[in-house]
């Protein structure tokens, strides 16, 4: 099992959560979040001082999936993500010990 | 206003020539002629002619009075909720009930003192620089006029109407040791501050026998209309002197503290905007064209400001800001404030357009330059706009617009410097200069007594943990939780 954490840009959401529902990917966790890597941020004016706004909104999006299904869910994020500047953000792969279906028991992959 | 001769011929006017009009009345009684019946009673004449006298004073009254508590109504409106979004969305969200606590708590807490003893103090009689007890506990204040201030109102609805004032002007203070003030101490300072510093003030521009009073024979009569000198001046410079001595907020000024929401600033200030009619137009006393006049300087004031403020800042920023518009609005009511029922709809739009540019290069250049953190710019705004626009009251005023001095048969005499009366700017300063020393000294004399009983920062972590959870322990916005 591997954990797909990835950070995309907030406008991106439905057309990767579209994309993923299409290869068979149902199950996924959305946050709100905040960051950047190496993207500038802005400046705000409130009442002549100026402020910086570096902490870009972010959407981070988690899956644990099936160790077979890893490289066509990471092809399907970035194509879907991609917009080919600056702030599109970054997929981190990492292993899972386990998973457990908390109304069943389950475990494994079939608790995926 | 009537001499008896007056009345004696309106008597034999009535007598001869509304005689038919009586004969009217007496038809369905069915008597006879008419003549015959004004020539039989005219003690019913002149009881009639009193009962019209009634009548019609009543109607006036009726008109000024129903204008004047629609007034008062509109004033308390800027404060609650108006002043209190205004600063609310100003401060950081763990500060927003605490900003607009401190307002309403002016709401409950000068309301008490004020029927106490404030309304005494300020209009009350006493000397030129504050009035006396005999109206404590408002003791003589009832629905008869008092003719000195309001001849076709009720006393108790000056009373009201100025106790909306006194109300605001504290709140404006607020302001300033935003996000920094302990309840218990703001609460004392803002009491004593409106005991003694606020009612001498307002007694010596509007109390009878005042220094300043301008329509009631005053020393140097200082023109003020609706209160540029009496709250905004006060308010404001008071408010500097608290941003010096409470000291910078923690992490001011390298921390980011950006306004938690403009968009609640933004309501906030509409609602001030339209209840400034209450506050100008209000303290023309009656319903006639001097309100008028009153309510149209104050919004041409308002708008030109909006230009004033946002013209310079799109030239100095690139962008014309929400935050800066509404602000501007804010500084020209500020600034017509004095001049509200002295000048022309074109004088008012001058006032607003200056009132508008200094306040914006107030709160940013002259601000950034000496670094004080008035955090809501209220020295920035109503300090500078209140002082820049009791100046230009002088400068401005025109005794074709409001006949303010008369000479020793009743005519009017020029009132301000359009009007070659160039002296009424120097009373002006007069007027400006007694405000500035009376809310410094007062403050500070203040500020160390409740420094010294209560202490009057918070204690660090509190500040870092934010007022509302450590003064209130309460949270503005429930966000957190998924219900």
């Amino acid at each position: 099992m591997t954990k797909v954490e990835a950070v995309i840009q907030t406008s991106k959401l439905d057309a990767v959560k579209d994309a993923l529902h299409e290869i068979g990917v149902e199950g996924m966790t959305v946050l709100e979040a905040r960051g950047h890597g190496r993207q500038k941020g802005h400046t705000e004016f409130y009442r002549g001082r100026e402020y910086t706004v570096d902490l870009i909104p972010k959407i981070k999006i988690e899956l644990v999936i099936a160790d077979e299904m890893v490289e066509k869910t990471v092809q399907t994020i970035v194509t879907a993500a991609r917009t080919g500047k600056i702030g599109d953000g970054k997929i981190f792969l990492s292993k899972v010990d386990d998973a457990i279906r908390i109304r069943n028991d389950e475990r494994g992959d079939s608790a995926l | 206003m009537k001499s008896p001769w007056t009345k004696r011929f309106a008597v034999l006017l009535l007598l001869f020539g509304l005689a038919p009009v009586a004969g009217f009345a007496w038809m369905p009684v069915g008597t006879g002629s008419s003549v015959a019946a004004a020539l039989i009673a005219p003690h019913i004449q002149i009881d009639r002619l009193t009962a019209v006298e009634r009548a019609v004073a009543d109607a006036k009254g009726s008109a000024d009075n129903s204008w004047m508590l629609a007034s008062s109504a509109l004033v308390l409106l800027m404060t609650g909720p108006g002043l209190a979004l205004f600063y609310g969305g100003l401060v950081r969200r763990k500060n927003v009930l605490s900003t607009m606590m401190q307002s309403f708590a002016m709401m409950a807490v000068i309301t008490v003192i004020w029927a106490i003893v404030g309304y005494s103090l300020a209009f009350g009689s006493g000397n030129s620089f504050i009035g006396g007890l005999h109206n404590l506990f408002l003791r003589g204040v009832g629905t008869q006029p008092d003719p000195d201030y309001a001849a076709t109102i009720p006393a108790q609805t000056y009373m009201i109407f100025q106790l909306m004032f006194a109300i605001i002007t504290p709140a404006l203070i607020t302001g300033a040791f935003a996000e920094r003030m302990k309840f218990s101490a703001m609460l004392l300072f803002l009491t004593l501050w409106s005991l003694l510093v606020y009612d001498p003030m307002a007694h010596m521009v509007w109390g009878k026998g005042g220094l300043l009073n301008a329509s009631l024979g005053g020393r140097f009569p200082t023109l003020d209309f609706a209160g540029g000198t009496v709250v905004h001046i006060t308010s404001g410079v008071s408010a500097l002197v608290c941003a010096l001595y409470l000291g910078k907020r923690l992490g001011y000024p390298n921390e980011p503290m950006p306004p938690h929401s403009v968009v609640i600033s933004f309501i906030g200030a509409c609602l001030l905007w339209v209840g400034w009619f209450g506050f100008n137009a209000g303290s023309a006393l009656s319903a006639g064209g001097l309100a008028t006049s009153a309510f149209v300087a104050t919004h041409f004031g308002a708008a030109a400001a909006v230009v004033g403020w946002t013209v310079a800042e799109w030239i100095r920023r690139g962008k014309p800001s929400a935050l800066g518009a509404i602000s501007g609005a804010v500084a020209g009511l500020v600034a017509i404030t004095p001049a509200s029922g002295f000048v022309s709809p074109m004088s008012a739009l001058a006032i607003g357009l200056i009132a508008g540019a200094v306040c914006f290069w107030m709160t940013s250049s002259f601000k950034a330059f000496f670094g004080y953190d008035d955090s809501l710019d209220a020295f920035g705004v109503h300090g500078a706009g209140g002082t820049v626009g009791a100046v230009l009251t002088g400068v401005f005023a025109s005794s074709f617009i409001n006949p303010i001095f008369k000479d020793a048969n009743g005519n009017a005499l020029p009132s301000g410097a359009i009007q070659g009366n160039y002296h009424q700017v120097l009373n002006q300063l007069t007027g400006v200069a007694i405000a500035w020393v009376m809310a410094i000294v007062g403050t500070l004399i203040i500020l160390k007594l409740v420094d010294l009983v209560v202490g009057l920062r918070v204690e660090e972590e509190d500040e870092a943990q934010g007022l509302d959870l450590t003064q209130h322990g309460e949270e503005g916005y429930s966000w957190d939780t998924s219900s």
